[in-house]
C-alpha cells in the first residue's frame, strides 16, 4: 500500500474534533440526503402508478428500509475489511454463476434466479459488486498506470463473469457489469492510445455479437432504430412512453393526474418505465429536478472517491459513482426513446427488483470509505 | 501531490464531464418531448384514451287508444368478457356463475376455448340490477353492455300488427317499421375515457344528448283485439282451418281497431320470429271475395235504372249456362227478386242481374270501392290486390267477376269497402294511427256510390241476418246487422280444388246507424261445415257482440216493448 498518497489529507485533521451523531453512524450526510430524496420521489409516484395501491407503498418501504439497512451495515465497516473481502466475494460470486448456469442447463431454460430456503437473489447482481471490488483490489496491490500483461489479466477478470451472466441470457445486467470493471480500469490508468486502438475491435466486436444475440435482443436494437415498424410489439413500448412524457409538458398534469399511465397505456408503469410515469405527472420541471438529483448524488460519490484514502478506495468509489449514473442514463435514455430498449430499473426509484439492495450497498461502501478514512492514522 | 495523481483526477472529471453531457443530452430530449411535441404528443395520448361512443336513444313506446302499452323498449344490460384479458379468482368465478345462471363449465368454454377474441358474450340481455351485481364483482376482463330489449305485453295477440324490432331495437317489421322514424329518435354521442383494455373509465361530456323517440298512439283497441284474436283463434282451432284473419275498422275514420291473424307468434321470443306465422296475413295474403262482393256488383245492376230491390228474377232451375261455364246456385229458388238474390246469395240471380249491366259499371263500382289499389296505410309488405280492367272481361269474366271470382282482395281490403258502404258511401284511407280530431278528417279517397244507393244496399245486407238469410249465425241481439256471406273454392296450383274453401264474412253494425265494419276470414275449414255462413259468420258475431258492448254502442234493435218506450224517449 502506498501510504504516501495520503499525507495531503493531513489539513483535515482538525475537523475530527467535531464529532458529530453522522460521523459516529458512519454516514454522509449529503449523500444520505439524496437518497432520501429519492426513496421519497419513488413513493410518491409510485402511489400513482400503481392506481393508489396502499400494498404497493408498503411493499416499496419494506424494500428501502432493508436496502437502507445493508447500507448503513456496510459503512460501519471499515474499507480495509472489503478490500480483504474482495476476492472471496469475486470467487463466491462465481461459483454461483456456474451454479445457475448448470442448474439452467438442467431446467433447459434461463436461469438467473437461486433460491436459498426463502431467499430468492439472482447471482449476477452480487457481480455488479465483485467485480469491481476485485479489480479495485488488483490493482490497488501494483504500481499504476498497470503493464499491458496485468491488463490483460484485468480484462479477464471482466470477462468470465461477464460471459457467463450473458450466456444465461442477461445482457443488460452483463453490459452493466463489464461497464462496472471498465472503470475500474479507466480509473487505474488505462492508457488513451489503448483504448482508442480498442475502438475498430469493439465495431468488430459488436459485429460478430450480433450473430450471438438472440432474436429478441436483435428485435429490441432494430426496435429501437425504428420504433414505428412495430407498434404493437417492442415499439409499443416507447411510442406510448414518449407520449406519457410529452404529454407532461412543461409543468406536468400533476400528482395522480397521469392519464397515459393511469389508464394503463403505458407498460411496465411502476418498474422500467417508471420515468415516463413521473415526466408525465411533473413535466420537463420535475424531470429536470430529478436529473439534478442524481448528478448532485454522482458528484458527491466522485468527491468521495477523490478523497477515498488508498487506491482501492479511490478506484472502487469512483467505479460505484459512475456505474450509478451509467444506470440512470441508460433507463432514462430508453424511457426518452434515445437508447434501445433493455430492462434496466431507474435506480432506487423503480419498483421491485434485487437491484435496489446492491445498489445501496454500493451507497454503504462509500459511506464507508467517506467515514473511516479520518480515524486511520496519518 | 504525487504525479501518479494527476491521470486519475483528470479522469474523474472527464468521466464526470461526459455523464453532465449524456444528461444535458437527456434534457435536451424532454425539452423536444415535453416542449416542442408537446401538443402532438397530447393529441396522440387523447387519441388512445378518448373516445366518443353513440348514447342510445330510448325508443318510444306503441300504445293502443286507449293509452296501454303494446310495446316497450326496456333497459337490460348485456354482459361480456374479453378472453385476453379474463382473470378471475376461485371465488369470483363462483360468484359470477350463480349471478348469470350458467355452469362454470360453460364460462370456461366461453373464456378458455377462444384464447384470441376479444369479445364474447356470457349472457345477454339481463336486468340491469344483475349488470350491476357483476360489474361490482370487478373481474378483469369482464364487461357490460347497456341494451334496450322491446317487449310486448300482448304477446300474440297483437303481433302481426306491431312487427318486431332487431337486436339493436331498429323497427324490422309491421307497425314499428312503418312508425320506425317517429319511435326510433336520435342518437346521442358522449365523450368517454378508456383505459387500455376498453373499459370506460369515466365520462368526461355529453357532446349530444341522445333525444329519445315519441310514442306513438295506434288506433288499435287493445281489448278488441284480444277478443278478436280469441274467437278467431278457437274457430281455427275448431274447424282444424289452416289460418284466419279478423279485421275490424271505425267506419266513420277509416281507423283499424282491431286485425288478427292466426296462427300467431310470440315477439317476445325473438327465435319465433321468422317464417310463415310472422306473416300479417290481413294485408299480405290474397284471397277471391266471391259471394261478399255481390252487394257491390248488385249496386252496380241497380244504378243501371234498370232493376230495383223488388225486381223479380228467375233462377230456375237453380243453374245457368254462360258459354262453357256452368254457374250454381245451392238450392233452386225459382222466381226471387234482387233483394233476396242477395239474402239467398243466389249466383245464378246475380250472373243475370251482370249481363245486363254494362261491364264497365260494375268495373267502375269495383274500383270505387277501393279494389285492386292499396288501403293508404302504408303497411310493410301490403299487396293491392288484383282486378283486371273490364276491357279484358268476355262473357264468362262478366259473370265470374259478378259474384267475386278472377279477382282477389285482402282482408283489409274488402273490410274498407265495407265500411265505405256503412259511412254513406265515404270510401276512406285507412289508417293504424289513432284519429284525434273526428270532426276534421280527412276528405274521403272516393265515393262508393250515392248515400241513397247505400241505405238501399244497407237494408237489403239486412235480411242476410234475417229469418231466410244465409248469415244467421252473425247475429247480436239487440243490434241490426247488415252482412254477406261468402264461400270461396281455393285455388290450388293453379286449379280450383273440389273441397277446400275460404270462409267469408263480411258487414257492419248496427246497420241502423253504422259504426263498425268487420271482415272473418277463414282459411280452408275441415269437416262438414264450409260455408261462410257456418264457419265466419259464427265469428262475426261472437266479435262484434263484444265489441258494440265495450264500445257502449246503443242497440238498435230492441225488443217491441222496449220499442214503444224508445219511440216515446225519442219523441220527447
Amino acid at each position: 500500500m502506498n501510504i504516501g498518497e495520503f499525507t495531503r489529507f493531513g489539513s483535515d485533521a482538525g475537523r475530527q474534533d467535531k464529532v458529530s451523531l453522522a460521523v459516529r453512524l458512519h454516514m454522509d450526510v449529503p449523500l444520505l440526503v439524496g437518497l432520501c430524496t429519492l426513496a421519497t420521489v419513488s413513493l410518491i409516484i409510485l402511489y400513482s402508478s400503481s392506481g393508489q395501491s396502499l400494498d404497493t407503498i408498503f411493499r416499496q418501504l419494506l424494500r428501502i428500509g432493508l436496502a437502507f439497512g445493508i447500507m448503513f451495515v456496510l459503512a460501519q465497516i471499515a474499507p480495509h475489511h472489503l478490500k480483504r473481502w474482495s476476492v472471496w466475494l469475486y470467487l463466491f460470486g462465481l461459483v454461483l454463476l456456474v451454479a445457475v448456469e448448470i442448474i439452467g442447463d438442467i431446467g433447459k431454460g434461463a436461469q438467473r434466479w437461486l433460491e436459498l430456503g426463502p431467499i430468492r437473489f439472482q447471482p449476477s447482481e452480487i457481480m455488479k459488486l465483485a467485480v469491481p471490488m476485485m479489480l479495485a483490489w488488483y490493482f490497488s496491490e501494483q504500481p499504476l498506470p498497470p503493464r499491458f500483461w496485468r491488463l490483460i489479466f484485468a480484462a479477464l477478470l471482466i470477462a468470465i463473469p461477464v460471459g457467463l451472466i450473458a450466456k444465461q441470457p442477461d445482457l443488460g445486467t452483463a453490459v452493466l457489469v463489464a461497464i462496472g470493471g471498465f472503470l475500474v480500469l479507466f480509473f487505474a490508468g488505462l492508457s488513451w492510445k489503448f483504448m482508442i486502438s480498442l475502438i475498430p475491435l469493439g465495431v468488430g466486436g459488436s459485429w460478430v455479437a450480433w450473430h450471438f444475440l438472440h432474436d429478441y435482443q436483435r428485435q429490441r436494437v432494430l426496435t429501437f432504430l425504428n420504433p414505428e415498424t412495430d407498434p404493437l410489439g417492442t415499439g409499443y413500448h416507447i411510442i406510448q412512453s414518449t407520449i406519457a412524457i410529452g404529454s407532461g409538458g412543461v409543468y406536468g398534469k400533476g400528482w395522480l393526474n397521469g392519464t397515459q399511465s393511469s389508464l394503463d397505456f403505458l407498460p411496465e408503469r411502476s418498474t422500467d418505465f417508471i420515468f415516463a410515469a413521473y415526466a408525465e405527472e411533473f413535466g420537463f420541471i420535475g424531470a429536470l429536478i430529478l436529473l439534478a438529483v442524481y448528478l448532485f448524488i454522482v458528484a458527491r460519490c466522485l468527491y468521495i472517491a477523490s478523497q477515498g484514502q488508498d487506491t482501492f478506495a479511490r478506484l472502487l468509489a469512483a467505479s460505484l459513482a459512475v456505474t450509478f449514473m451509467v444506470y440512470v442514463i441508460i433507463n432514462t435514455g430508453m424511457v426518452t426513446g434515445l437508447l434501445p430498449v433493455v430492462g434496466v430499473p431507474l435506480p432506487l426509484v423503480s419498483y421491485g427488483g434485487t437491484s435496489i439492495v446492491t445498489l445501496m450497498a454500493g451507497f454503504g461502501i462509500l459511506m464507508s470509505i467517506q467515514t473511516h478514512r479520518k480515524l486511520l492514522p496519518t | 501531490m504525487s504525479t501518479r495523481f494527476q491521470p486519475l483526477f483528470f479522469r474523474r472529471v472527464f468521466v464526470f464531464g461526459l455523464l453532465a453531457v449524456a444528461a444535458v443530452l437527456l434534457a435536451w430530449r424532454a425539452v423536444y418531448l415535453q416542449i416542442m411535441n408537446k401538443d402532438f404528443l397530447r393529441s396522440q395520448g387523447e387519441a388512445r384514451y378518448s373516445r366518443v361512443v353513440p348514447v342510445v336513444a330510448h325508443r318510444g313506446m306503441i300504445l293502443d287508444r286507449n293509452g296501454d302499452a303494446l310495446a316497450a323498449s326496456t333497459p337490460v344490460d348485456s354482459v361480456w368478457a374479453n378472453p385476453k384479458e379474463f382473470r378471475a379468482t376461485q371465488a369470483q368465478f363462483r360468484k359470477l356463475s350463480s349471478l348469470l345462471e350458467i355452469p362454470v363449465d360453460a364460462i370456461n368454454r366461453t373464456v378458455y376455448d377462444r384464447p384470441n377474441s376479444e369479445f364474447a358474450y356470457l349472457k345477454r340481455q339481463i336486468s340491469p340490477e344483475i349488470g350491476q351485481s357483476v360489474m361490482d364483482l370487478k373481474i378483469p376482463g369482464v364487461a357490460v353492455l347497456r341494451e334496450y330489449r322491446r317487449y310486448y305485453p300482448a304477446g300474440e295477440v297483437a303481433s302481426h300488427v306491431l312487427g318486431f324490432t332487431d337486436i339493436d331495437d331498429k323497427g324490422q317489421e309491421g307497425l314499428e317499421l312503418s312508425f320506425d322514424e317517429t319511435l326510433r329518435g336520435i342518437n346521442g354521442k358522449r365523450k368517454i375515457i378508456r383505459d387500455n383494455a376498453g373499459r370506460v373509465v369515466e365520462t368526461v361530456e355529453n357532446v349530444l344528448d341522445p333525444l329519445p323517440g315519441r310514442d306513438v298512439a295506434l288506433s288499435i283497441d287493445r281489448r278488441l283485439q284480444y277478443l278478436a284474436y280469441r274467437e278467431l283463434k278457437a274457430a281455427v282451432q275448431k274447424h282444424h282451418a289452416q289460418a284466419g284473419s279478423v279485421v275490424v275498422l271505425d267506419v266513420k275514420t277509416g281507423e283499424v281497431l282491431a286485425m288478427v291473424n292466426a296462427p300467431s307468434f310470440n315477439p317476445n321470443n325473438r327465435d319465433e320470429l321468422h317464417g310463415p306465422r310472422c306473416r300479417n296475413r290481413s294485408v299480405t295474403d290474397l284471397f277471391e271475395p266471391g259471394s261478399t262482393i255481390k252487394p257491390f256488383s248488385i249496386a252496380a245492376a241497380l244504378q243501371t235504372g234498370h232493376f230495383k230491390p223488388t225486381t223479380l228474377i228467375d233462377t230456375t232451375p237453380g243453374t245457368f249456362r254462360v258459354g262453357n261455364a256452368l254457374v250454381r246456385d245451392t238450392h233452386n229458388y225459382g222466381l226471387i227478386d234482387v233483394a233476396t238474390v242477395l239474402q239467398k246469395s243466389s249466383n245464378v240471380g246475380v250472373s243475370k242481374l251482370a249481363l245486363e249491366t254494362p261491364p264497365e259499371k260494375i268495373w267502375q263500382q269495383y274500383v270505387r270501392a277501393g279494389l285492386g289499389a292499396k288501403t293508404g296505410t302504408e303497411f310493410p309488405g301490403e299487396v293491392a290486390g288484383v282486378l283486371n280492367h273490364y276491357s279484358q272481361w268476355h262473357e264468362v269474366e262478366r259473370v265470374t267477376a259478378s259474384y267475386g271470382y278472377g279477382l282477389s282482395v285482402t282482408a283489409l281490403q274488402l273490410a274498407r269497402a265495407y265500411a265505405a258502404l256503412a259511412d254513406d258511401g265515404h270510401l276512406r284511407n285507412v289508417t293504424f294511427a289513432r284519429v284525434e280530431n273526428r270532426n276534421e278528417l280527412p276528405p274521403p279517397a272516393d265515393q262508393l256510390m250515392n248515400p241513397t244507393m247505400s241505405v238501399q244496399i244497407r237494408r237489403m245486407m239486412e235480411s242476410v241476418t234475417e229469418e231466410g238469410g244465409t248469415g244467421t249465425h252473425a247475429r247480436v241481439p239487440g243490434y241490426r246487422i247488415a252482412g254477406k256471406t261468402g264461400t270461396v273454392k281455393k285455388i290450388e296450383d293453379g286449379a280450383y280444388t273440389e273441397n277446400q274453401y275460404r270462409s267469408l264474412f263480411a258487414g257492419f253494425a248496427p246497420a241502423g246507424n253504422p259504426r263498425l265494419a268487420m271482415v272473418v276470414m277463414i282459411d280452408d275449414p275441415q269437416g262438414k261445415q264450409y260455408y261462410g255462413g257456418e264457419v265466419a259468420a259464427p265469428v262475426f258475431g261472437a266479435v262484434m257482440a263484444g265489441a258494440l258492448r265495450l264500445l257502449n254502442v246503443a242497440p238498435d234493435d230492441v225488443p217491441p216493448a222496449k220499442a214503444r218506450l224508445a219511440m216515446v224517449g225519442g219523441a220527447r
